[in-house]
Formats: structure tokens, sequence, C-alpha cells
């Protein structure tokens, strides 16, 4: 577990870079660091394995203060990623992978077993690769290369410092994916930064937003998305995350109450009348007080013309609360969905000509974004 | 013309052995003062990259002392070290320090920072960094150094006879002075030869280095 204890971070310059920095990483998470550019976000990362001193505060591994460690066996502890990939050229694909656990004096036989077993888990043929040279390789095979380099000597931490954003968007997406599936299988402490909100909300377990070098909120990604804490949070995941997160509106965007209804004490023949001149099939019956009371049916009052509507009510058709979602109706099989407040009283009825609608807009825009 | 052409074969034949021997000493000098040059350039260029300070200082010494006109810069080490080949090898060695100098300082300021940086983030050592990653991808640069310092030696060689000095100048200014062209031209055209036989070789090593160790996409 890595914490920081109001750490800040003081430039040579004077730049004030972090501001009481609190967080906590823990054991086996994917941690994502995000927020705009300049926000503090490298160096953050670069705190854990050394590459920056803070200025106060504490930072602890497991209870260790960093600075007490030797900051190169440190980095040894800890796989580190970075956007510019940075594979020595000079050096083949498995030179590359082998780089951290030869620098551990690791013996022959357990690096290449190492580096054939990591290759693997990335779907590159140690046969084919092994021997080639980084530039012969596609960004996003270079990437792989780039991350199992970092894996190869077993670590605990993994720093990842916005790995996949200089790749294509199809090799970006394929990465996030083994990204998620790597971490499932070896259950790394990651800490990973990006600053696109769609990898965040994608890969992470804890997401970390940062602004001018202050945590503006952190969480896992449902937290933020369906309670970011102020316009900031909200203007950063886009009004489209947050609407698609929220799902469908509840049932009070959907009432219609325009819908009829009548009282259980009228006449049959009254709320025939009502219906046939509505064109409607189905009706809300309230008693005296306007409490809901159940739904009458066209057919069972044309059928039964002597008698009263009391007995025709069919009660097994339930009321929504008007804060209720609208997905319990589109889940139920009913044809007709009341809604009434909190003391039953009647409000109208749902709106299903306007809930398809939104149905299907949301059915576009999901497949609009995996075109 | 043709008739200048056959009297220098001829002379060329007649006195090839000495030829052949004065041809090897020129390349032994040419050789022992770049092997000097690697051995004080290359760490100087070193140092000068890595401490940013001495940058300046180091640049600009080596640059002085490729800008004394070579008799000047003979006449200043003979008062020094005497006469011999010895005299003539310091002062290649002078003149090629500049470009091994600044090759070396230039190719590891040119490595890329990120991949310096992934060297360093994944626990190499200040030395581990240097010797690893930053010289290997500086070797193409040296070669372009070394190729360029090699062509100034061969020629600069030729003067060695003013100072007692021996090599291919020894037909070219005995040529001189004896107003004899045939001998001039014998010493010339070898040492030509050499100038651009260095280049060519050393043209093909640098490019094939920048293959090997500067391949990034
Ligand atoms: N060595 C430095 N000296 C002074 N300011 C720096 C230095 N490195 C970064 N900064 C500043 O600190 C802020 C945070 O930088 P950084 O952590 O790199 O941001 P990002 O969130 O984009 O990764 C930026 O405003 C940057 O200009
Ligand atoms: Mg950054």
């Amino acid at each position: 577990m890595i914490q920081l204890k109001n750490v800040n971070k003081v430039y040579e310059d004077g730049f004030h870079a972090l501001k009481n920095i609190n967080l906590t990483f823990e054991e086996g998470k994917l941690n994502v660091l995000i927020g705009p550019s300049g926000c503090g976000k490298t160096t953050t990362m670069k705190l854990l394995n050394r590459l920056i001193d803070y200025t106060d505060g504490e930072l602890t591994i497991d209870g260790k203060l960093i600075s007490d460690i030797n900051p190169i066996e440190l980095r040894r502890q800890m796989g580190y990623v970075i956007q510019s990939i940075g594979l020595f050229p000079h050096m083949t694909i498995y030179d590359n992978v082998a780089t951290v656990p030869k620098l551990l004096k690791w013996d022959k036989q357990k690096i290449s077993q190492k580096v054939e077993e990591l290759l693997k888990m990335v779907d590159l043929d140690p046969d084919t690769y092994r021997e080639r040279y980084p530039h012969e390789l596609s960004g996003g095979q270079q990437q792989r290369i780039g991350v199992i380099r970092a894996l190869a000597a077993e670590p605990k931490i993994i720093l990842m410092d916005e790995p996949f954003s200089a790749l294509d968007p199809i090799s970006r997406e394929q990465l996030q994916d083994e990204l998620v599936r790597l971490q499932k299988e070896i259950n790394k402490t990651i800490i990973f930064v990006t600053h696109d909100m769609d990898e965040a909300i994608k890969i992470a377990d804890q997401i970390i937003l940062m602004r001018d070098g202050e945590v503006v909120q952190k969480g896992s990604p449902h937290e933020l998305l369906t309670n970011p804490i102020n316009q900031f949070v909200e203007d950063f995941i886009g009004e489209d995350r947050l609407r698609q997160a929220r799902g469908l509106p509840p049932m009070t965007a959907f009432v219609d109450e325009d819908y009829p209804s009548v009282k259980v004490t009228e006449s049959l023949d009254a709320a025939i009348n009502v219906m046939v001149e509505k064109k409607k099939d189905q009706m809300p019956i309230v008693d005296a007080d306007d409490k809901y009371l159940g739904i009458l049916s066209l057919y069972d009052a044309v059928k039964n013309r002597d008698s009263e509507i009391k007995n025709l009510v069919d009660e097994t058709v339930i009321a929504y609360r008007e804060s209720a979602e609208v997905e319990k109706f589109v889940a139920s099989k009913e044809t007709i969905a009341p809604i009434v407040r909190e003391d039953m009283s009647f409000i109208g009825v749902l709106d299903q000509d306007q809930l398809l609608e939104v149905l299907h807009e949301q059915v576009d825009q999901k497949s609009g974004v995996m075109s | 013309m043709m008739e200048f052409i056959t009297e220098l074969l001829q002379y060329m034949s007649d006195n090839s052995a000495e030829l052949i021997a004065l041809t090897v000493e020129h390349i032994v000098m040419v050789l022992q003062a770049m092997g000097l040059a690697l051995l004080v350039g290359v760490p100087l260029g070193i140092l000068a990259a890595k401490v940013e300070r001495l940058a300046p200082v180091i640049l600009s010494l080596v640059n002085i002392l490729q800008l004394i006109p070579s008799l000047a810069m003979l006449a200043i080490l003979l008062i020094y070290f005497g006469l011999g080949n010895e005299t003539v090898v310091i002062g290649l060695f002078f003149y090629s320090l500049l470009p091994i100098v600044r090759n070396t300082y230039v190719g590891i300021k040119e490595v890329d920072p990120g991949v310096s940086e992934a060297g360093i983030g994944i626990g190499m050592t200040p030395f581990q960094l240097l010797a690893k990653v930053q010289f290997p991808l500086s070797i193409p640069f040296l070669m372009a150094g070394l190729r360029v310092a090699f062509v100034i030696a061969v020629a600069v060689a030729t003067i060695a006879p003013y100072i007692g000095g021996g090599g291919l100048g020894k037909e070219i200014v005995g040529g001189i002075n004896g107003q004899n062209d045939i001998r001039l031209i014998a010493g010339a055209v070898p040492a030509a030869l050499l100038a651009l036989m260095a280049d060519f070789i050393l043209g093909i090593v640098e490019k094939t280095t920048k293959r090997r160790f500067r391949s990034v996409s």
C-alpha cells in the first residue's frame, strides 16, 4: 500500500506543483490519476519512484518512508512505462525485456523463461520477436514490449504515465483490454496516468481527479459518474458520459398528466364514455381522495355493462412512485404504468411514446460510439 | 602528359619498397594519433555531456587546438618534444580531438530523452545508463567524428618531415625541395588515396553503426 500524507512539491523555480496531496493506493488495485494537462499527475507519479523528491509531507510504501529506500533498488522493484515508450533502440526485444532481470543478476535460464512467458502473455510469438529490434515493430507492439519490460522483474507496483495516448485508437483499445485482463491475472498495484476519461472509466478501480496540484475527487468510476462533487468534475467527465451513467431519467420525466382517470364511485357507463372519447383501452381508477386503486379495462367494462366499476378494477396492476426508475417498468411486462405520489395519490400515466423515443436515442448513441 | 605518367609509374615501381614503407609509416602515425584521440577525446566528450558546466570549457579548448595552423602547431610541439614521429603523432592527436570530442558530446546529447528516462526509471545507475544505453547510442556520431579526424590526420601528416618525421610527406617534401615533380606526385597520390579510402571505409562503418544503433522508427 502506498500512502501520501499532506504531500507538497515545490519546484526549484518556486512553482507549487502539488498542494497537500492525501492519497492511498491500495494493493492490487488499478489507480488512475487524471486531470487537465499540467495539473501534477506526472509529478505525483514520479514521487513514487523518486525521480522527483517531494518538498514536505510523508510518502510511505508498506509503511516504510520512501526516502529511506535506495532509489535504484526502489525503481528495480517498480515497473515504469512511459508515453514515449523508450525502448532501447540498439537492443533486441529480448534484451529490452530482460533489462531489469539482468540488472538484478538473475540467472540466464530464469531470464529466458520469463521473457518467453511475457511475450506470450501479450500475444507476441517469442520465436518471431525475440531477436527483432524495436523499430521492426508497430507502435502498439512496441508499447506491449514497454509494458512487459516493466513486468519482467515481477514488481509489485507498476507506474504508467500516459502509456497508450500516443497509440492509434485500435491499439489503444486493445492494450487497455489487455491491461485490464493482465491486472486480473497478476494482481499488481498499478498507478496509471491519463487525461482520457473514457480510458479511466474503462480500466480504473479508483480514479483520482486532479486540478492545479490538488486532488478534487477520488473514488470508483461509478462514484464519480453518479456523484460528481462539483461543476469541475461534471465538466471534466462530460455531459454525455454523465447522462449515460445516470441511465434513463426517473418516471416523472415521462408522466402524461392528461391521461384520464375515473373515480370508483362513478357509473360504469361514464367510465366507458371517457375511454371511448379519449381512445383509451385502459384507465386508472381512483378513490374519493384521488388515491390509485387499480385499472379498468375497456374490454371488461363493455362485457360487464351491468356491473359497477369497483367490481371490475384490476388491482394487480401496480402503480409506480414518481421517483421510481423507469427501468423497472421497461423490465416488467406491464402494458400501462400508473404513477402516484408517495401518498398514493394519482398523478398520471407513463407516456410510452416519449419513453420509446428516449430509448431509441440511447441505442443510437451507443452504436454511434462503437462504429 | 603520357610521358609524365609513364615516368611516374616507372619511378613508383622502381621505388615500390620504399613507397610502401613510407605508406605504412604514414598509416601507423595516423592510427597512433587516432588511438590517442579516442582514448582522450571520448571521455572528454562524455564529461562535457554529463557535466553541463564543463561543456563550454572543454569544447572551446578543443576548438582552439583545431584553429592553430598546422605548421605553427608542429613548430610549438617541436620545442617541447623535439624532432621525430612522436611529435607528429601528438600534433595529429590534437587535431583529431575536436571532431571526436564534439561528436561524442553531440551523440550523447542526442539520445532520445524518453530512452534515457526509461533507463533511469527502471533502475539503471548513472554509469549503467551511460555504458548500456547512452554511449552505444552515440557511436554513430562518434564514427562520423572519427571519419573526419582520420581524413584530416592523413593530410596533416604529410608535413611531418618538417619536424623530423617520416611517412609519405618525405616524398612530397623531398619532391618540393628538389623541384622533382615525379617524386612529389609519387608521395601525394598514395596520400590522397589513403584519405579517400579512409573516408570510404569509415563512411561504411558509420552507416552500419547508424543502422545498428540508431534504428528508431
Ligand atoms: N522541473 C520543473 N520545474 C518547474 N515546474 C515544473 C517542472 N516539472 C513540471 N513543472 C510544472 O508542474 C506542473 C505539473 O506538471 P506535471 O506533473 O508534469 O503535469 P501533468 O499533470 O500534465 O503530468 C506543470 O505546471 C509543470 O509546468
Ligand atoms: Mg504528464
